[in-house]
This record gives structure tokens, sequence and C-alpha cells, in this order.
């Protein structure tokens, strides 16, 4: 075995790409959660995204216009996530899981004769001098766009709830829907509006892996991604910052253990491959769970 | 009297298979306090809910200062500068105080301010109140005054109440009664629900009474008896509980030192509580809510099992038994919350009957359920405690709350507990249905079986208990004799007035 072969400074570097899909899907279902709704869907939603941004991208070579394309897919199923939970009274539960497997299968069908295709490239930000730096370069200033418009959004929505209006009126509505029903706020409105940014922030999640990450297309290729970035969100208590230390968490550990099986580490595969869930799940556990949003999964009726 | 501030001419408001009101017309002056009297179901609620914009008229309509007012929702009524307070509180506990009054407002001012000007109206009413502090760790008489401080920041002209008293002790109902004369003074007008009607005496100057869904009467409540307005609210003559005079036997119930840590973030410790409840005898427990009713009662179901020998039942440890051992020992209880904690709504009377009645009612043999013994139970709990009810078939959740609390307490009740243990056992309930439950609770006493009633609900208490106790942030205070205590002594009992004051009136 031999640890002088994993490099540090790009153990750092490749763990914020791996994390980024995972932070993008994580930050919109931390919105859809604090307004009171639980979408199970994210999976589906992710995948739908990948395959929509890949088509997309394909066909016009533009990886802009995929991240778009995504971005709009994504919204689009979880429009009919809203339509079902908010306005026809269904269980989120099984919607949610439902919109997994039919985000899963429309992705296979759509994907037919798209695989194997490799995306164009996504031009990495480079910055002359600051690039070069050594470690700090490669570490702050040689990614992707989209790994710093990940780490802006969970910028703007940790300020969008503490300081906004509207963020207090979703995080009222997500609380205790009835109060804030009763003080005449329109619950169903602003869930559908939180439901929809959290399915584009999904989509954007899923298009990073199929245009970035690996970069082409293959069936169910987000791979247990979506699940992962639903956890995140239960385990970094609902806070914005913590789900940043938990995505990142994550990449690492996957990362390294990636780099430990390259390194020929003598203890068997599985085990490395299930470390950065293991590790995931039991920083954020001992973070201190926090307390979830007083509505989050309950039918909003305005009975009367 | 002064200008009409609001008139209701001729409103209706159907709902499918009930109508809940029926050209209800009448007026509010400015400055006026006014009140709203009626039966659970009369459609008070509906009313003001149609005041407020929650509920659209079939019928009928509203001028505001002489121009037509017809609000489409709550945000219009706010600007046009009615405002109210709410029975079951709209407030988000997970929110600051700041927070939840800026929810409640159109245009509120950037948080700083806010806190300012939180800080100098809850002064200047007499409401002190903390801007930053979190609503869930706040007294249900601290939650109110959130409430009518988030309605008082707006200058309104109409304040709606909706049972402001139910969850105040004496004290704190005075103090809010000076606020409330304070704000009429200066000519807000006040559209006061209640259906405790000395308060009405004390505070009103005009009530209107609803019975079914129509206007019955106009009073002036100063000069009409609480006795004559109950007669109009109920329609008849009211029934008022008789207690026989029976000798109080062998002591049953014991608590000592009961002590239990809170059983979640939002709960409340007990903390070494003593009782000794002897046989025939009623002990009731006042309180303000949130002060522990809830784990006392858990406690002594078996909900929640205490340490070794601080419950006994008849010299018996009984404190690691649950709540079906407990049963069949003897003690019973039902619960506040009828919906969910007392009966499942959405199973059968008579599946509802079994769930409690199992094991003293020997309604399951050899793990078998025998339902038509089940059916039988419940239709004599139906037929004893005058359940409206088409059937034992029907949902629980089908029965008005009345109806399912008399279900509930007359499960317990036909069980021939030993001990009996009950919160709130007329809450929300009617006049006359509340008459026949304490009357059951009386009746059960003389038969010889303890009782320990808790309720937020003095009058209640004073009807009914042999003994009177406050539970007090988790404590217990020594148990007197009900007979001669005066409701001075049962406030000081209640001791939830500490931290405040009466409104500077030349403010």
């Amino acid at each position: 075995m031999d640890f002088g072969s994993i490099n540090p400074v790009l153990l750092v570097a490749s763990l914020m790409v791996a994390a980024t899909p995972i932070i993008l899907a994580a930050a919109g279902e931390l919105i859809v959660e604090r307004a009171g709704v639980l979408n199970l869907g994210v999976e589906g939603m992710m995948i739908t995204g990948a395959i929509v941004g890949f088509i997309v991208t394909a066909h016009t070579g533009s990886s802009w216009a995929g991240f778009g394309a995504a971005a709009l897919g994504g919204a689009l199923l979880s429009l009919l996530f809203a339509l079902l939970t908010q306005f026809l009274l269904s269980n989120q539960v099984a919607t949610g899981l439902a919109l997994t497997l039919f985000g899963l299968g429309l992705s296979a069908l759509l994907g037919q004769g798209y695989n194997g295709i490799k995306a164009p490239e996504f031009a990495k930000i480079d910055i002359p001098v600051l690039t070069d730096l050594p470690v700090v370069g490669p570490i702050l200033f040689g990614h992707d766009p989209m790994v710093y418009i990940g780490i802006a959004l969970i910028a703007a929505i940790w300020a969008f709830l503490k300081y906004s209006r509207a963020g207090l009126v979703l995080r009222a509505v997500g609380e205790n829907h009835d109060a804030a029903h009763a003080l005449g706020y329109h619950v169903m409105r602003i869930r559908t509006l939180a439901i929809m940014f959290g399915g584009a922030c999904a989509g954007l999640g899923g298009a990073y892996i199929s245009l970035v990450r690996v970069p082409q297309w293959t069936d169910g290729m987000t791979a247990g991604a979506g699940w992962i970035a639903l956890a995140i969100v239960v385990f970094a208590s609902w806070q914005p910052w913590r789900l940043l230390i938990g995505a990142y968490l994550f990449g690492g550990v996957t990362v390294l253990q990636l780099n430990l099986q390259a390194a020929g580490f003598a203890i068997p595969v599985e085990y490395l491959s299930m470390s950065p869930y293991i590790a995931t799940i039991l920083v954020l556990v001992l973070m201190n769970a926090g307390r979830a949003p007083g509505s989050l999964g309950r039918v909003f009726h305005a009975s009367r | 009297m002064s200008d009409i501030l609001l008139s209701l001419n001729g409103l209706t408001k159907a709902y499918p298979g009930v109508v809940a009101n029926s050209d209800v017309s009448f007026e509010i002056h400015e400055g006026e306090i006014h009140a709203l009297l009626g039966e659970n179901g009369a459609g008070k609620s509906t009313l003001v809910k149609t005041i407020y914009g929650l509920v659209k008229p079939d019928k009928g309509e509203m001028t505001l200062r002489g121009q037509p007012y017809q609000p489409g929702e709550p945000r219009q009524a706010r600007a046009s500068g009615i405002a109210m307070v709410f029975q079951h509180f709209s407030l988000f506990d997970a929110l600051n105080v700041a927070e939840n009054i800026a929810l409640g407002m159109e245009n509120p001012p950037p948080m700083g301010e806010l806190e300012d000007r939180i800080r100098e109206v809850s002064e200047e009413y007499g409401l002190p109140l903390d801007p930053r502090r979190i609503v869930g760790d706040l007294s249900a008489g601290e939650r109110q005054r959130v409430e009518i401080i988030r309605c008082l920041l707006q200058n309104p002209s109409l304040l709606i109440m909706d049972e402001p008293t139910s969850v105040l002790t004496p004290q704190e109902v005075n103090i809010l009664f000076e606020t409330l004369r304070k704000l009429s003074s200066e000519g807000t007008a006040i559209l006061y629900i209640s259906h405790k009607l000395e308060e009405i005496r004390a505070l009103c100057q005009a009530a209107t009474v609803l019975r079914l869904g129509k206007v019955v009467s106009k009073c002036d409540p100063r000069t009409t008896s609480a006795r004559e307005m109950a007669e109009i609210m109920v329609g008849a003559s009211l029934h008022v509980p008789t207690r026989a005079a029976t000798p109080k036997g062998d002591v049953v119930l014991e608590l000592k030192g009961l002590s239990a840590p809170a059983p979640h973030r939002f709960g409340t410790a007990l903390q070494n509580i003593h009782i000794s409840v002897k046989a025939g005898e009623v002990l009731g427990i006042g309180g303000v809510a949130g002060n522990g009713q809830d784990e006392l009662l858990a406690a002594l179901s078996g909900e929640m099992k205490s340490a070794h020998g601080m419950v006994r039942l008849g010299g018996e440890d009984i404190s690691l038994m649950g709540p079906n051992e407990r049963r069949s020992v003897g003690v019973c209880a039902a619960p506040e919350e009828r919906n969910g904690h007392a009966a499942a709504p959405d199973m059968s009377l008579t599946e509802n009957a079994l769930l409690t009645g199992a094991v003293r009612k020997g309604l399951v043999s050899r793990g078998l359920l025998d339902w038509p013994a089940t059916r039988t139970f419940a239709e004599e709990i139906i037929k004893a405690f005058d359940v409206r009810t088409p059937g034992p078939g029907n949902a629980a959740r089908s029965l008005s709350g009345g109806n399912l609390q008399k279900f509930v307490i007359g499960r317990e009740i036909m069980q021939k507990p030993k001990v009996l243990v009950i919160n709130q056992p007329t809450w929300g309930v009617d006049a006359s249905a509340a008459a026949s439950i304490r009357q059951a609770i009386l009746d059960l006493a003389a038969e010889g079986a303890a009782v320990v009633c808790i309720s937020q609900d003095l009058d209640e208490l004073r009807e009914i208990s042999d003994r009177f106790a406050a539970l007090n942030d988790g404590r217990l205070t020594a148990p007197r004799d009900m007979q001669g205590l005066t409701i001075d002594e049962i406030g000081l009992m209640l001791g939830g007035a500490h931290d405040m004051e009466v409104a500077h009136v030349d403010a």
C-alpha cells in the first residue's frame, strides 16, 4: 500500500467536484422541506435533469443550454408532484417514491441512442495568476462555474431564510400551515413554488453528473445521489451551511476511498465503498440533530 | 351611543348539511365592547371568520363606516383596520416573537425597529414581552400577548377576540380586561366571543346571542343576569349538577414525591408532587395550560412510568405498571385531546370502546375480540350518556366535540373504576352537555370512586371538587378544601401572574 500516491491538494479539489451534484440537489430539497413538503422524488428529478441536460447539450453543443434545460426539466417533473400532493392531496411519501421510479423510467426512455456519446467539455475557470498558485490555486480557483454556483446557492439560501420576508413566510408555512393560512398566506402557492425550485435544483445536480463529472450518459447514472441529498438535508438539521459540510464530507470520503482502492489498500473494496455513507451519517448525527419543520410531510387542506 | 363602525345585514352561510349562519344582522359601534354569545356550533366562529375575510358569505352584506365591506382575504380585512386574536393561537412555535408578529403585519418595519416597537407597545399596555424569545417556550398567557400585540401594532379599529380568557389565570384575566378597557376608551371597538357569562357582564356594553346560526336575542349584559343569558343561549332552562354528601372513605390513590423529566422539548417536568385522594372524593387540579397537566395525567394513567414507589393504589405500588395493567387494577383515565388521544378519530365507536374497555369489560378472550359484547358496551355508553349519534358503527371523528367527549368520559365511568383521572372533561363542550358530564363525575364519586379532575375551568372545579390544588410549572400546591376558597386565593395558588402589571392608564 502506498499513501504517497495520494495527493492531498488534488483530493480536496476533486472532492469539491464530487460534492457539487449533491449540494445542488440538497439545496433545493432543503427549501422544499422548509416549506413543509417532503419530496422523495429527488433521485427521479436528478436523473431526468441528467438526460434532458445531456440531450440538449449534445444537440446544441452548449453546456449552459444543457444546464438550463435540465433545470426546466426537473421543475416540470416536480410540477407533477406539486399537482398531486398540493391540489389532489395525495400522500407525499408515496407520490415522491412514484416520482423517483417514474423519473428513472422516463430518463431511460429519453436516453435511448445517447449511450456512449461523450459530452463536450465544460470549460473550467482559468484566472491566469491565481489558478497557477500552488495548493490554493487548484483548490480555490481551478474549478468549473457550477462548483461556485453550488456554493453561492447555499449562501443565497441561508441569507434568504434568515433575512428576507419571503424566507420568513416560507418558514412559517413549513412550521404551521394552519396558522399561516389563518394569517392569509397562500400555502399551496408558496409550496408549489418551493417544490418547483427544488425540482430545478435537482435537475441541475443531475446534469452536473452527466455533463461534467462522468461526462456521458448511462442509464441510472445518478446511482443514489438523490437519496444521499435527501439524507443530508435531514442530518444537516435543515441548516444550509451544515448541508455544505455534510456534502463535502461525503464527497471527501468518496474520493478518498477511490484513491485508497487505487492505492491497493488491503481491506475489501465493499467496505471502502460503503464508507462515505457511514462517515456522513455518523458525523451529521453526532452534530446534534435539530428540529424538523412542524408541518413537514403533512397534507394541508384549507377546510372551511 | 357613538357612530356605527361595522354593520352586518342578513349574513347567511351554509355548509353541506348545516346552516352555520342564517340571516344574521347586528351593529358594532365605535369603541364598544360587544359580546357575541352562543353554544358550540351556534355559528360564532363562522361569523367572525366572515368578518375577518376567511369565509365568504352566501348572502348578506357588511358595511364598515358606511362603506360596503367585502374582504376577500384576511389581508384586506387587516388593511381595513380589523384584527383578530384567534382561539387556537395562530402562532409558530419555532419562530421568535418578533418574527411571529412580522408575519401578521402587511408591511413590517425592519426587525430592529419592529423589536423596539414591540417593547414600546407591550410596555404601554402592560403586556411585557421579549421580542427575541422563541414562542414555543412561552406560557399560554404570554402567547396570547404575542397575538394581542400583533394586532395592536396595526392600530385596529375593530379587534376580534375569540375566547381569550380560557387559558388565563384570574389575575391575567384582570390585566387583559384593563388592557381591553383602555383600548375601548381610545376608540377601538372589540368583538368579544366567550361563553363565560360573568366575564361578559363585567366587561361588555352590548351582547348578541346566536343559537343554531340565528340571532335570538340582543341584550345589555350589564343589566341581564348570567342565568338569563345562559338560558337564552341554550333555549331551555339549565340543569345545575347536584352533589350528594357522601362520607369519604380510605385513601385510594397516593402520589409520593412524584417527579418526572419533561417528555419532550416543549413539555414540563413534574417536580415532587404529593397527593392522597380518598374514596368518594373529587380532587380538582387547576392551573394554566402547559404547567404539567398532560404530564400528570400521563403519570397517573401509566402512559409515562415513574420511579419505584411514587404512585400507589390502596397502598400497592403501581408506578411501573403500563396503562392496561393500571386499568385492570382499577385506574382509568380520560385525557384532554379527544381526537387522537382519548379516541382514535377514524375508528368506529365500537372499536374505540374496545380500546380502553377490553381489560375491565373482558372483551378479549385468548387473544380474540368479542365484537358482540363490545358493541353492546358501546351501545350502553351511548344510551347512558345521551351520545347523539346514529349508532356505534359511526367513526369517532363524525361526532361533535361535546358528543365525543360524553362518549369518552362515559366509556371510562361505565368501567366502574376505583380511580378516575380526567383532564379538561368539558373543554369546548356546550353548557348542557357539560352539566351532564359533571353530574356523571359526581355520581361516580358518590359510588365510592376517587376522582382526580384536572381542568383550566375554575368554575367547573368549584362546582365539583371537594379539595383544590394548583399546578404551576410542574409543581403542585398543597390541596385545600374547596369550600370557602375565594377566587382570589385560587388565583394566588395558580400564581401565574407574577410578571404582569396592569396597563398604565395615563400612558
